[in-house]
């Protein structure tokens, strides 16, 4: 049984066909990488899984996204609780202009827990997991801008993992970080494999390489190639695949 | 060489331009203070005016001036701010919110004096309120009701989107990421337009003219169906057709001073304030 499977989907914006007969499984605990080219829709694809393109003005979605084998688009089903399930962490450090632990605490306010203790635990909790809790256990209660651009990545990961998700997509999440931050978060995502399904999307061949099980090359709105990244990298079965892993366009 | 002669023109008739516009305005602030500075003391601005308003003081209009501000505000306010709420955070794009903005714009072209017979002929007559605090309170109300209304759009629209994405990807609702995080974020630029209009409010004349301002009323209010004095009305009565202009002349000029000196005030608390809830908010 997959995780997340993805059957014959398409979306378009308006007119525009941004996601052609996308069919992907994903197993639990694993990374999957989304790699090609800007606009290729991989990052659409992704905020299909938490339904993020809800939000956005003449959207139309065709087909099945199952998640733990429950159809997320089908009537009935309570967006803020899949949300849950599923976290993101976007491209840019987007911490509130809140306190360090007002941010962690955050999603679990919004979904009603008002426990002190509990909270306190969940906000701590996820700081280690997040692999932040060293750098900021004394100063909770500053401003999360007072973070570096790194720690405020690991903040919005904390952020994510304080919900208790199965799910955590990363759209570019290293994207705007120097090197040494960026192998932080590498790191961090490999710890993470272990509790979580993660999913990926990256510009970075190298991230892709060292980070993923699997990795899907995305191509003008269709998936060109879905194999183990190893066999990806090593033994692309697809001409375009090739090219693009090789720095030949992209 | 012309390109370069072009440029240096082209700087100096905008620098010049720029200089003007802040000559005018030390122009206006020199003459007014230079001449009421000479009545401003204490008793000025606490007592009654005395002697057919030649003598004594400003205080009923001041306090008047008070009471429309806060009357006026206490309408405006969480109309303005929950439409551009509205406007803003949940209105689809189409031909609704496309009116309401139009309307918005229109009703902020509306000349001061038309507010002032619109709010006589609803609130003074057929609601049979009379000249009183709450009429000319609603009608000031609807005349900044726009800059409320837009300044609150230009704060949400300065809220970045990542903000907003974030809080739903945690599974918090519209309402719950309204409030919890875009409000604290763009309170202190809607706190900036709560001042502005306050600014603009305490210096109309024509929208008080006819439903609330009284001529010469030596006591305080007591409801909000009592009329009021008011600041620039006075300041227009001193000067045009008190009992003795001439004996008021300086009264007037004091009475200006003190008109702009409030609004000036107000201003400047808008600014600290903006800049202090901004430090706590930390924005990057």
């Amino acid at each position: 049984m997959y995780k997340i499977e993805s059957k014959d989907v398409n979306l378009y914006y308006g007119e525009h066909h941004a996601l052609k007969n996308i069919s992907l499984q994903m197993k639990a605990n694993t990374v999957t990488a989304l790699i090609g080219p800007s606009g290729c829709g991989k990052s659409t694809y992704l905020r299909l899984l938490n339904r993020m393109n809800d939000l956005i003005e003449n959207v139309r979605i065709e087909g099945t996204v199952l998640i733990d084998n429950k159809d997320i688009y089908a009537r009935g089903i309570k967006i803020d609780e899949l949300r849950k399930k599923v976290g993101m962490v976007f491209q840019k450090p987007n911490p509130f202009p809140k306190t360090i632990f007002e941010n962690v605490a955050y999603g679990l306010r919004v979904n009603g827990i008002s426990n002190k203790s509990y909270i306190e635990e969940r906000v701590t909790r996820s700081l280690q997991n997040a692999a932040l809790w060293e750098e900021v256990k004394d100063k909770l209660k500053k401003s999360a801008f007072e973070l570096s651009g790194g720690q405020q990545q690991r903040l919005c990961i904390a952020r994510a993992l304080a919900i208790e998700p199965s799910i955590v997509l990363m759209d570019e999440p290293a994207s705007a970080l120097d090197p040494i931050s960026t192998a932080k978060i590498e790191e961090l995502i490999y710890e993470l494999k272990d509790k979580y399904t993660i999913v990926i999307v990256t510009h970075n061949m190298q991230q892709a390489a060292r980070v993923s099980d699997r990795t899907a090359f995305f191509y003008i709105g269709e998936v060109v190639e879905y194999n183990d990244t190893k066999e990806i990298f090593t033994n692309p079965k697809n001409q375009r695949t090739q090219n693009y892993i090789t720095g030949r366009f992209g | 060489m012309t390109k370069s002669i072009n440029q240096q023109i082209a700087f100096w008739i905008l620098r010049i331009m720029s200089s003007l516009v802040v000559l005018f305005l030390v122009l206006i602030l020199g003459f007014i203070i230079s001449k009421g500075i000479g009545v401003i003391n204490w008793k000025f601005l606490t007592t009654m005016p005395e002697d057919g308003m030649t003598k004594g003081g400003i205080y009923p209009a001041i306090i008047g001036t008070f009471c429309l501000v806060g009357g006026s505000m206490l309408f405006a306010f969480p109309i303005g701010v929950m439409s551009g709420i509205f406007i803003h955070e949940y209105a689809p794009n189409g031909f609704f919110k496309r009116f309401v903005q139009l309307m918005t714009n229109n009703l902020a072209g509306v000349p001061s004096i038309v507010f002032g017979l619109f709010g006589m002929s609803l609130f003074v007559n057929k609601l049979h309120f009379g000249d009183s605090i709450i009429a000319g309170s609603l009608t000031l109300g609807l005349l900044v009701l726009p800059v409320v209304i837009r300044t609150t759009e230009e704060a949400l629209k300065s809220v970045n989107d990542s903000f907003r994405l974030a809080s739903y990807g945690l599974g918090a609702s519209k309402l719950q990421t309204i409030w919890r995080v875009v409000l604290p974020i763009a309170t202190p630029n809607i706190i900036t337009g709560l001042i502005l209009s306050i600014g603009r409010v305490s210096g109309e004349t024509a929208p008080i003219l006819f439903t609330v301002a009284a001529y010469y009323l030596p006591k305080l209010p007591t409801s909000m169906y009592d009329q009021v004095m008011a600041l620039p009305y006075h300041l227009y009565v001193l000067s045009t057709s008190g009992t003795d202009i001439k004996a008021s002349r300086d009264m007037a000029y004091g009475t200006a001073l003190v008109l702009v000196a409030i609004v000036l005030i107000a201003n400047l608390i808008a600014n600290a304030l903006r800049k202090f809830l901004s430090k706590k908010v930390k924005m990057n």
